[in-house]
């Protein structure tokens, strides 16, 4: 069970085979890519910024609870960090099982878990110019 | 007098203009300190905010110790 956040790329080819393990009759991955729209701004790039110590103890945390609450062999979070265009891979979890229904649970729990609780944060950089942190600008919104 | 170092992430390194500083306040509580920080930076206001000392999750209302390490945690979005 290993969280990772990296900076550069994410090349994740190698590592659904270290997910395999001969108990696992199951895989299921989810990656998340940036995409060039978000409620109604054209985005063109985006920016994650990473508190990186907390990030990597939170990220632990919930694949430890994933492996408690689920019975899975073995599991893979890796989150980017830095500048991505559309296209770019995001963040990428991939679990392995016995069974289907398990991999498929504990993967959804985790992207779930990893958007809601670890201190990453995403800024959008739009085509018209503008720019803003996902989440940030309604509770900054009184002082613009 | 305490001495405690802040670091900043996301909108709130955008509204300091620096990523971090040590203070020296009399501050108890994480609570106080913002309040302090919230006028000097134009801070978003407290409701939506976490708070981390020394790198684990912690509470507003805790007391501060000489040499700790403080991150307010804006509303997050990863993924």
């Amino acid at each position: 069970m290993t969280f990772r956040i990296e900076s550069e790329a994410l090349q994740p080819e190698t590592w659904r085979e270290d997910l395999q393990s001969p108990l696992c009759g199951a895989y299921a991955s989810f990656e998340g890519w940036v995409r060039d729209n978000n409620d109604g701004h054209d985005v063109h790039k985006l920016e994650y910024q990473a508190y990186e110590a907390l990030a990597l103890k939170e990220g632990q945390r919930i694949l430890a609870e994933a492996a408690k609450k689920f019975p899975i062999e073995r599991a893979l979070c890796v989150h980017r960090v830095g500048e991505l265009v559309i296209g770019d891979l995001a963040v990428w979890v991939g679990v392995s099982s016995a069974h289907r229904d398990e991999a498929f649970r504990a993967c959804r729990f985790i992207i779930d878990e990893v958007k809601h609780r670890v201190p990453i944060w995403k800024k959008e950089h739009y085509s018209d110019g503008d720019s803003g942190w996902v989440n940030c600008e309604a509770c900054a919104a009184h002082d613009d | 007098m305490k001495t405690i170092r802040i670091e900043y992430f996301a909108i709130l390194r955008e509204r300091a203009g620096i990523a971090d500083e040590v203070l020296q306040t009399a501050a108890d509580t994480p609570a106080q300190l913002y309040s302090e920080l919230e006028l000097r930076h134009d801070f978003p206001a407290r409701e939506t905010l976490k708070v981390a000392v020394n790198d684990e999750f912690g509470s507003w209302d805790m007391h501060l110790q000489d040499g700790d390490r403080l991150v307010f945690i804006p509303p997050v979005a990863g993924g």
